[in-house]
């Protein structure tokens, strides 16, 4: 698997290098680490028949039993409101990291969100060139830390940043009327099994650099 | 002496008869590559992410353990521990389990297990629990498997080297257990040498409740001072009837290798335990002084309580006539096996040229008769011919166990010619022999011990290995090795390597334990008196000298994780709940300097370890289990100050008391 991101990573080279950004190189490795469950399907064509090897799926193929706490990814699915978020992740192929043991929080914009982005932008950025750039993105809403609403509060308080697998940073703030990360207001929050979910209405466009 | 000399001479003469008939050889390149057949590779291939058919539940022999494999490709999933304490999982170290190890002679921290036997529903292995024995304290331990975790321990008095146990009869309504070493009864201080006549040997039946899995001993059976070495229960038509093999029906107390053989014939004991079971329930037997442990685990409170037992019900043989009887069995028979249709009752006399085959139903007809041959002490010695179906001659040399198919074969193994034989029961004949490597011991079939085989695999397991791996030392693993027989011919699949002694094992299909097993440990159910359900409820509380840290642990952090005013002298009780309600994702904890343990605690658990400063500083504790992505960052400190400081208890995470920071 990590050939196969190599292989991606290889193509994907020179535009990073010539970026010359810190950020991205950190991103980089934070892909690499998240990224060690990717799914990996073998095909194996020939003249007279296709025959599909055994498909390894990745952990977000991994159902919740009896009793469990759903993850990340299982609690945005079930949600009509994180469709576009949900159609996102999949599009940048970063289902496996969402259900990783984490811990992860995750400020999840809602479908309102993402609409008020400039007209045909989920469009393009769902499209298969823009994979890293839509991955970027996503990357800025996910912290691999454990931030219940409580942490960020103090977070708040203390003036402490949150370090995003974007590799930048978000800034909370206290407001009068409740939690702001990133400039935008935390709607409301669910404990997954790994992590938290803090929904939000606007999308966290990461800067350039 | 004579006789013995003829015997050992007519051994020796078999012993280079059946040798030459087709030796184990330590030529590997010879043997290895004939036995196996060109597509065993595929027949046991398990893709990755893809699962077993089968549970093998294999004793680890002296390491008292039970080990979960899967077949057929023999990988090892879990040790879990039983009758001995298990660094890996904090077994036996942490405070609440430390009771399951308690006996009547103190904590005994490590076992002997033996007879795996899985709990049955009208003749069905069914996969509620699995029963093991433990050899050298005598005691029965049951397993859940839903957890995979010991919930039962309970010790047999009156017992030495609980041997012909832990089996269950058709429907989980006993568990039984015999000695190996008849003792006094109750013990006393005797010379050795007045041992014939004097000791007994205790056959006891452990009731099952069938909702719980508790046991408890419903009465003992004070049989004559031989030794009971394996034992199976009757099943089918009879079903009511449990059947335990002899040997040492001489009484010798010593070179017992000598005097245990001189007997051409020990017997095979067949106790119909309804029949006494109903004379109990009629206020049979007495009950006299004993003393014995019984250790239960409390999956709700996450602790195990050891319990002293002040008495056991003892019925004498002749008080319920009519319901025991010896079967005449040639020379000290090992392996006492009873096939799927219960009809036949085989012993493997393992100094014996040939193997005695008992019918159920001549015995019944020879009891109806009274075609006895006197008694032994009081119990009616069956004549041989009257109860006896066949005999099997020289099928190989030193049989020890036999298993079933559904079929109607019989395979037995043979530890001195190293090979497993499939026989056909009905016509006595001999249908394929194969090699093991090497010295075979027991044998398992999924459902080996019922009235329904599964037949597909056969695992023998070898007690000397050789060269069959790569070499670690003087030491090396035991063995176990994979038949297929679902065809004519046995044929060798796979070796695969065990932990301890693969002494014997139980087998089932997957699909009897796989989707009823528990995943988490609800935290709303957690009635662990230390055990708290969230952060804001975590503590430290001094009591005296000892002081309680009631923690808690979630990725990726402890709460509290910065304790102060523990003092030298000090007994700190770390109870520590994993927070975490999502599958497999348990959390460790150890402490610099800790002597009892280690943890590994399951999401929604509660457990505890202790630890005794010795020395002033700030000491870090840390979480052992590679839990997320923070698990380096998953640490805390304790400051331990002088034993005269003034200095209070206090606790905090990231600056604030847990539960008091609230904004």
């Amino acid at each position: 698997m990590h050939a196969l991101i190599l292989r991606y990573y290889r193509n994907k080279l020179s535009k990073i290098l010539t970026m010359k950004s810190n950020y991205y190189k950190l991103s980089v490795l934070v892909v690499l680490f998240l990224f060690s469950c990717k799914n990996e399907v073998q095909n194996t064509t020939n003249k007279k028949q296709t025959k599909t090897k055994t498909e390894y799926k990745g952990q977000s193929a991994v159902k919740a039993g009896k009793g469990e706490d759903a993850n990340i990814l299982q609690v945005a699915m079930s949600l009509p409101d994180f469709s576009t978020l949900v159609t996102a992740v999949k599009a940048a192929g970063v289902e496996d990291a969402l259900v990783n043991a984490g811990p992860l929080t995750v400020f999840a914009p809602t479908n309102a969100a993402f609409n008020k982005l400039p007209k045909g932008t989920v469009e393009t950025l769902v499209k298969p060139e823009n994979k890293v750039k839509l991955g970027f993105i996503l990357k800025n809403h996910v912290a691999p830390a454990n931030y219940p609403m409580k942490q960020l509060k103090k977070e708040a308080k203390k003036g402490r940043k949150l370090y995003m697998a974007s590799g930048k940073y978000l800034v909370v703030e206290k407001k009068e009327d409740g939690i702001y990360v990133g400039g935008t207001k935390i709607l409301k929050s669910v404990k997954v099994s790994n992590g938290w979910i803090h929904v939000i209405e606007d999308v966290l466009v990461p800067s350039d650099k | 002496m004579n006789t013995y000399i003829k015997s050992l001479f007519l051994f020796v003469i078999t012993t280079f008869f059946l040798i030459s008939c087709g030796p184990p050889t330590s030529k590997k390149n010879s043997n290895s590559k004939g036995a196996i057949a060109g597509n065993a590779a595929e027949k046991v291939y398990v893709a990755p992410g893809d699962h077993d058919s089968h549970y093998a539940f294999i004793s680890g022999g002296f390491s008292g353990q039970l080990a979960v494999y899967g077949l057929p490709s023999g990988r090892l999933f879990r040790v879990i521990p039983v009758f001995s304490q298990d660094p890996e999982k904090g077994y036996g170290y942490s405070e609440e389990t430390k009771p399951m190890l308690m006996t009547s002679h103190g904590f005994v921290p490590w076992g002997d297990s033996h007879h795996p036997d899985i709990s049955q529903t009208q003749g069905s292995v069914d996969g509620r629990w699995v029963f093991i024995n433990e050899n050298n304290t005598p005691r029965i331990a049951r397993i859940s498997l839903k957890t995979f975790e010991t919930e039962e321990i309970i010790e047999i008095p009156n017992s030495a080297g609980n041997h012909s146990s832990s089996f269950v009869t058709e429907n989980s309504e006993y568990v039984v257990a015999g000695t190996r070493f008849s003792v006094p009864f109750p013990q006393r201080d005797m010379s050795i040498k007045d041992m014939k006549g004097n000791f007994s040997g205790a056959l006891s039946f452990l009731k099952i409740n069938q909702e719980t899995g508790r046991m408890n001993i419903d009465f003992q059976i004070k049989m004559p001072g031989f030794n009971y070495d394996l034992s199976h229960p009757g099943r089918g038509k009879s079903h009511g009837w449990f059947f335990f093999s002899t040997y040492n029906t001489e009484e010798a107390n010593s070179l017992m290798e000598v005097n245990a053989s001189q007997n051409d014939k020990d017997f095979i004991a067949a106790i119909n335990w309804k029949k006494i079971a109903e004379y109990v329930k009629n206020g049979g037997g007495k009950k006299v002084p004993a003393r014995y442990t019984h250790n239960v685990w409390n999956d709700d409170t996450h602790n195990a309580t050891s319990t002293m037992e002040k008495e056991v019900l003892v019925v004498e043989p002749k008080d319920v006539p009519g319901a025991i009887f010896f079967l005449p069995t040639a020379k000290s028979p090992h392996g006492c096996d009873v096939d799927p249709t219960g009809e036949y009752i085989i012993g493997n006399g393992k100094l014996a040229a040939q193997m005695t085959i008992h019918s159920f139903t001549k015995m019944l007809k020879a009891i109806e008769d009274k075609a006895f041959d006197g008694d032994a002490y009081g119990i009616p010695i069956i004549k041989f011919d009257a109860v006896n179906y066949g005999t099997l001659d020289q099928p190989g040399l030193g049989p020890l166990h036999t298993e079933f198919d559904t079929r109607g074969n019989a395979y037995t193994t043979f530890f001195i010619s190293s090979e497993v034989v499939k026989w056909n029961v009905k016509d006595l004949k001999v249908i394929d022999r194969h090699k093991v490597y090497y010295s075979v011991g027991h044998l398992m079939i999924p459902g080996g011990n019922s009235r329904t085989p599964d037949d597909k695999y056969l695992v023998a397991m070898n007690k000397i290995t050789k060269d069959r791996y790569l070499p670690t030392g003087p030491e090396v693993c035991q063995s176990a090795q994979l038949f297929d027989i679902s065809g004519e011919k046995m044929e060798l699949l796979l070796d695969f390597p065990t932990i301890g002694e693969p002494h014997y094992a139980a087998g089932i299909a997957a699909d009897k334990i796989a989707p009823k097993t528990t995943k988490i440990y609800k935290l709303e159910d957690n009635k662990h008196p230390y055990g708290v359900k969230s952060e804001a409820e975590t503590k430290v509380v001094r009591k005296g000298k000892e002081v309680h840290i009631y923690m808690t642990m979630i990725r990726s952090h402890f709460s509290p994780d910065n304790i102060e005013g523990v003092k030298v002298g000090d007994k700190v009780f770390f109870h520590v709940t994993n927070l975490e309600q999502d599958y497999d994702v348990p959390h460790g904890i150890s402490m610099i300097g800790a002597q009892t343990s280690e943890l590994l605690i399951m999401p929604g658990r509660t457990t505890t370890f202790t630890w005794e400063p010795k020395n002033v500083g700030v000491w870090p504790f840390y979480c052992t289990d590679f839990c997320s992505a923070l698990h380096q960052e998953m640490q805390g400190y304790v400051r331990v100050s002088p034993s005269n400081s003034n200095i209070k208890i206090s606790y905090t995470l990231d600056g604030d008391i847990p539960g008091e920071d609230d904004l």
